[in-house]
């Protein structure tokens, strides 16, 4: 893929490292003259001086041929309007930002831009970590958009006790199996979970979260 | 003419003598910067509304100063990116009927119209006041 990517400092270096590393061709939009030189000594990417939100400089940077434009600099009102030319003016099929106030992401995608939030993927992340001790054996499935996911439940979590069918569990998941004391279960509306159970969760990306939260009591 | 709900964003000599202007006229003005010290700019005669301090590309700053009730935003501080992205989320996001903002880039009017912008650049209505002094020093000159 032709990558163009717009910013500066450590995360841009090592995301450029990555990219470079997937045999990207990637170059690099840095509107600091010393921190372009220093890009261009260590990095095998193109690196164009210049301020990534004018249209010049994004022409000359590649837009017309890029497949995909990631605005990352520290200024949201940038990276907006980064992603507008590029998909506007250059008809770049894929433009993300990288979005500094959580806020804005949906703002962003409302727009029509993909925005990625730093500080709400690494809460997410960190939740993650927190279930992870319960949660197992998690196999994507439907090109990564289904997760398979063997949930041990343990202490008190919300749905204990509570038949299935009682449960306002989100539409896009489905508890499959239930194992219990070497019983294996396909559980109904009048099955009762309980302490010590282990479930396979089949739960499409965007319900997963709320699925787990269901099933562990973390991350409320 | 009926009172409005005006937002102004930026608070330099513009944002200011707008602000000014429009509560002189008897309207509702809101007032956003990022930095207090210029709210100094303000007539302390002319200015009689509100001051909310903080960064009005982040839409929490918008909420504090109301932005649901506004009739009309102008976004005027220096920097062109900023002013778009405000007017944008402004008209989109919290559905402002009419929405301004200053640009000095005047080859990015052509993509601020097509987002549906209205915008004022301070170049373009300087180099047409000038152009128009220039044509009437030339007339003037042609008619001794």
């Amino acid at each position: 893929m032709k990558i163009i990517l717009i910013g500066g400092g450590r995360p841009i270096y090592f995301l450029a490292q990555a990219f470079l590393g997937k045999d990207h061709e990637l170059t690099i939009v840095n509107s600091d003259p010393l921190e372009c030189s220093h890009l261009a000594g260590r990095l095998k990417a193109r690196i164009v001086l210049g301020d990534g939100s004018d249209q010049t400089i994004l022409e000359e940077a590649g837009a017309r041929m890029a497949d995909l434009v990631l605005a990352a600099t520290p200024s949201d009102p940038d990276n907006l309007i980064a992603c507008q030319i590029a998909q506007s003016r250059f008809g770049v099929r894929r433009v993300v930002a990288l979005v500094n106030d959580p806020d804005n992401k949906e703002i962003f995608e409302g727009m029509g831009i993909g925005a990625i939030s730093t500080s709400l993927r690494v809460a997410s992340l960190i939740e993650q970590q927190l279930t992870f001790d319960q949660v197992t054996n998690l196999i994507p499935a439907g090109d990564g958009k289904v997760m398979i996911s063997e949930v041990t439940l343990a202490e008190s979590f919300p749905m204990e006790g509570k038949r299935i069918a009682e449960i306002d569990f989100p539409r896009d998941a489905l508890i499959a199996v239930v194992m219990r004391e070497g019983e294996t279960i396909i559980p109904r509306g009048d099955t009762i979970l309980g302490r010590g159970d282990r479930v396979l969760l089949v739960a499409l990306s965007g319900s997963r979260e709320q699925a787990l939260r269901l099933l562990t009591g973390h991350g409320a | 003419m009926k009172s409005l709900y005006v937002i102004v964003v930026g608070c330099g000599r513009l944002g200011a003598h707008l602000a000014n202007l429009l509560s002189q006229s008897g309207h509702r003005v809101v007032v956003i910067d990022r930095d207090k010290e210029s709210f100094s700019n303000l007539s302390s005669e002319a200015f009689s509304g509100f001051k909310v301090e903080g960064d009005a590309s982040e839409p929490e700053t918008l909420r504090q100063a109301k932005i649901g009730q506004a009739d009309l935003l102008i976004a005027a501080t220096r920097e062109d990116n900023v002013n778009i992205m405000v007017a944008l989320v402004a008209k989109k996001s919290f559905g402002v009927k009419n929405v301004m903002a200053r640009v000095y880039d005047t080859r990015r009017e052509g993509l601020y119209r097509e987002m549906g912008l209205e915008t004022v650049s301070p170049i373009l209505l300087a180099g047409e006041e000038f152009f128009r002094l220039v044509y009437k020093a030339l007339d003037a000159g042609g008619e001794k």
